[in-house]
């Protein structure tokens, strides 16, 4: 399936695509903008995801990081001034340093990352979804970190709500 | 007839180039909301990672290991956002400016 023609035309279009996007997150000199980039990296993220076989963080990806955390970052940005122009996300004095640094991990990541010799597993071809698998190894090998998790996910939302919340004048 | 085999290595560049982005974006931009849109590329860029392992790298003793901790990763995520826009808001309460550069408060 991986070495059809179809697939490795997705594969670039969305690769591309989802590289675009991503560039234009952190060069848009307006954040709104930069917002709207980076839910479309998002959403092109999730078709990558379903290339991988991935259905079922294919959906989570479109309901979680396209949706819910486009969200809140969009209600930052109303919440905060000079939220509208077009200066309301300049560069720092540093962008020089900062794309040399950048294109430096990239450097490294390359380097170190292609020429591994990562162990290669057979997927079964007959597999046609993941979330059964992925439901039954979370309430099984998971268990434990799956109930860290919600318990994190509670506290940090008791946390959020103690932060933003306004101090009563007395 | 293919044009070309897309293999782990592709998923990895893509993984590494969204990484690279997030890098830039994290110390070039002032509004700190910027900021926090290029931590989300990089968490991004480690979840295709994962999902590549995991699809290339299957096996059956541990089926899809790399998925699973992509979603807590996707958990994880979602608490950290909201944990920092309440930190950004009352930092803007307080001092009227999400600029990094002018939050200067720890500074001596």
């Amino acid at each position: 399936m991986s070495n059809s023609v179809v697939y490795s035309i997705a594969f670039y279009v969305l690769a591309v695509v989802t590289l675009t996007a991503g560039v234009m997150t952190v060069t848009l000199r307006n954040i709104v903008h930069a917002a709207l980039a980076l839910i479309t990296t998002f959403f092109f993220i999730a078709w990558m995801y379903l290339l991988l076989n991935a259905d079922l963080l294919w959906v989570a990806q479109l309901l979680i990081y396209a949706g819910a955390i486009p969200v809140l970052i969009v209600f930052a940005i109303m919440l905060t001034r000079r939220s509208m122009s077009d200066t309301s996300n300049p560069e720092s004095s540093s962008s020089g340093w900062a794309a040399l640094i950048a294109a430096g991990v990239f450097a490294v990541l390359v380097v170190v990352l292609m020429p591994a010799a990562w162990p290669v597993g057979h997927y079964p071809d007959q597999l046609k979804g993941t979330t059964a698998i992925i439901g039954a190894e979370l309430v099984n090998r998971y268990a434990v970190p799956f109930e860290v998790v919600s318990v994190l996910l509670l506290v940090g939302l008791i946390g959020a709500v103690v932060l933003a919340r306004r101090e009563e004048q007395d | 007839m293919s044009i070309g085999y897309i293999g782990l290595n592709h998923f990895l560049a893509v993984s590494a180039g969204l990484f690279a982005i997030g890098i830039y974006g994290l110390l070039s931009r002032r509004n700190a909301i910027s900021l926090l849109m290029s931590v989300e590329l990089m968490f991004n860029a480690a979840n295709i990672a994962l999902v590549a392992f995991a699809r290339f790298g299957y096996h059956d003793a541990q089926p899809l290991a790399g998925q699973a901790f992509a979603l807590f990763v996707i958990t994880i995520a979602a608490a950290e956002v909201a944990v920092a826009i309440a930190i950004l808001l009352l930092i803007y309460r307080l001092r009227g400016t999400v600029w990094v550069d002018e939050i200067d408060l720890m500074r001596w």
